[in-house]
């Protein structure tokens, strides 16, 4: 039965709860309320976190995959240009990230056990934690005992997207790999959680199934791990599909106005729970969405392995059945154009991080760097 | 000589004007910040060692504390983000470590949503930090009980919240901050939840020592304008609680009394 207006004022006033109100908050009846949605959903954001926004990178360890997903880049059966960093070449990466003022350092890896091996990732975070605050992982779903490591290590955070919570489009979407275990991989914060890990990052990659559903679904996941994880600081983010190797296009639309619905919905009923934005979306809708309900943002973010210094240009090759494939050598008029390691999918707001930061402040929040030391945790 | 003035604060063996304590979150920019402080008329400022930098580089994407003049203001390193007793000694002895003063305001919530304390720790962690010599100020919920332990361990006060942190709804605790107010020894800073500065007034008419400030200053059109209304309110509140405030009736007092005709006879 479709939501009336009368019950959107119900889920606006608080007298509805839980996924009642989300769903009338992300009616279509809703829709047309736009404006007060985000109003509220605005005043509970800077009540709860304040005028601040966050800021943080993504570092691109490796683009070495063993799964196929229809969506992404880096499927394994993409001919793709590829690369693993060398420890070395991961320290020169978060100095030029550090250098620009980053303090948060997401570090993201294809799923891939040969190249991205949990000691490659442990010694990672040893050789980063001195130079980074707080370090976050997004990298390929491990069992609990396995993560322990990389908690002691230094990382505190750990994002894993279901990308779908629709067991067929999630089916059909994965179609080789172990990424292929729907369960397995929605299991994944608890056992994070059971390691250790302060901050979990949840979310779906909107445009495979309906918005809406989609929405209804990640709030049930959130609010379960807000119950059982109790002591984890909970993040959402609601990535839009982008162009990729591969050319998938969206199933499903999911428009702008969409988008500040949910944000809104999500604040409203999680008013706790940070919600962060990528430098997947353009920069005119970013700045639209600083003062919605948005806590943390992404800026001059590259998603290819070794983009923010052309680190591991020399080892870039093809991946086939798990074996690399040497590159044929340029042709001499090549030569003045170095090959990159190819990125997950296209950026869309280039600014650097110095110009977002001056963007936040003239919306009149403070970006913030740091939010975290890590002295609070105890390394070995 | 001079003699101690009973209407000052005394925390820690050191005396304060000002009954109003601050915090630096949430605020919009640290120069919007910084001039809410002054207009506070605080003299203590807590800082989340988390966002500080204490490496001693002065990194420039870490730099609140050099919003806070040392020379204005006693800086109060706080432990948030620490889960248990371990990692709030830490930071205590890190902050120490990096040249902060050696006082404390001891925040241990392991549940980022309501950032409610955890009393077990809270206590483990303040006997420890007390033997240290830190002067230790807990943030607990309005417990008597725990109040009372933790003065027994030493600490310099007790922070009881008034409500959730940064939820603006007042003295949601006031029956338990009176229990706790009577009984203390030590001073009773009501931390978290005031939203308006009624509620700072309420505090301190209640008889509370001084209350600390943060989201309802530092999130609102004006905090330097809102600051001054707090600093206004927590000296007025301190007023009425040392002249004595009416009691309370059901009933409405004549101020020609009934049987006044008995005393003209």
């Amino acid at each position: 039965m479709a939501t009336t207006s009368s019950q959107v004022d119900m889920a606006l006033a608080g007298s509805l709860r839980g996924l009642d109100r989300l769903t009338a908050l992300l009616s279509p009846a809703a829709s047309k309320r736009l404006e007060e949605l985000g109003q509220l959903s605005q005043a509970i954001t800077q009540q709860r976190f304040g005028k601040v926004i966050r800021l943080f990178a993504p570092l691109y360890l490796s683009n070495e995959c063993i799964n196929n997903c229809a969506y992404c880049g880096f499927s394994r059966d993409n001919p793709i240009l590829r690369v693993t960093l060398e420890e070395k070449e991961v320290q020169q990466e978060a100095q030029a990230l550090a250098d620009q003022g980053f303090r948060h350092i997401l570090l993201v890896a294809g799923e891939h056990p040969k190249f991205v091996s949990n000691g490659y990732l442990e010694a990672c975070i040893r050789r980063l934690a001195p130079l980074v605050p707080s370090l976050s992982l997004e990298v390929g779903p491990m069992e609990q005992a396995d993560y322990q490591p990389l908690v002691r290590a230094g990382a505190e955070g750990l994002v894993v997207y279901q990308e779908t919570y629709d067991t067929d489009v999630y089916q059909a979407m994965h179609t080789a790999g172990p990424k292929k275990d729907f369960d397995w991989r929605l299991d994944t914060p608890e056992r994070a959680y059971g390691a250790g890990f302060r901050r979990l990052g949840i979310g779906a990659l909107f445009g495979l199934a309906d918005w809406r559903v989609e929405a209804i679904s990640l709030a049930a996941h959130t609010d379960y791990l807000l119950r059982k994880c109790w002591k984890s600081q909970i993040t959402v983010s609601f990535p839009r599909l982008r162009p990729c190797a591969g050319a998938f296009e969206p199933m499903t639309a999911f428009d702008d106005r969409s988008l500040v619905q949910l944000i809104a919905a999500f604040r409203i009923c999680f008013p706790d729970v940070g919600q962060v934005l990528s430098t997947r979306e353009p920069a005119s809708l970013r700045d639209g969405l600083i003062p919605l309900g948005i806590t943390t943002m992404s800026a001059g973010s590259h998603t290819e392995p070794g983009g923010y210094t052309g680190a591991g240009q020399s080892n870039l090759h093809q991946t086939t059945k798990g074996r690399i494939q040497a590159l044929e050598p340029l042709a001499d008029s090549d030569q003045l154009k170095p090959r990159q390691a190819t990125g997950q999918f296209d950026i869309a707001d280039h600014r650097s991080p110095a110009e977002m930061a001056e963007v936040i402040r003239s919306s009149g929040y403070e970006p913030v760097w740091k939010d975290w030391d890590a002295a609070i945790l105890k390394h070995e | 000589m001079t003699t101690e003035d009973a209407s000052r604060l005394s925390i820690g063996g050191r005396s304060f004007g000002s009954r109003l304590l601050a915090g630096t979150g949430k605020f919009a920019s640290p120069e919007l910040m910084s001039d809410a402080l002054k207009a506070s008329g605080c003299e203590i400022v807590t800082v989340a060692l988390r966002r500080a930098d204490l490496s001693g580089s002065h990194d420039p994407f870490a730099n609140i504390l050099e919003w806070i003049d040392p020379k204005n203001y006693l800086i109060l390193p706080n432990t948030s983000g620490a889960m248990d007793a371990e990692e709030a000694i830490r930071l205590a002895r890190l902050a120490e470590a990096a040249g902060l003063p050696k006082w404390v305001k001891l925040e241990i919530h392991p549940d980022p949503r309501y950032l409610l304390p955890d009393p077990v720790e809270t206590l483990k962690a303040a006997e420890m930090l007390v033997k240290e010599g830190f002067v230790v100020l807990p943030y607990i919920n309005a417990d008597p009980v725990l109040a009372r332990r933790l003065q027994d361990v030493g600490t310099a006060t007790v922070m009881p919240l008034g409500s959730p942190i940064g939820s603006n709804q007042g003295l949601v605790t006031r029956d338990q901050l009176r229990i706790i107010i009577e009984q203390a020894e030590v001073p009773v800073v009501v931390d978290a939840g005031i939203g308006a500065p009624s509620h700072a007034a309420e505090a301190m008419e209640l008889g509370a020592d001084a209350v600390l400030i943060n989201t309802a200053m530092a999130v609102c059109q004006d905090p330097v304008r809102m600051a001054k209304a707090f600093r206004m309110a927590v000296e007025s509140g301190r007023e009425a609680f040392e002249v004595g405030v009416g009691h309370r009736s059901q009933t409405a007092r004549p101020t020609s009394p009934l049987t006044a005709f008995l005393e003209a006879s």
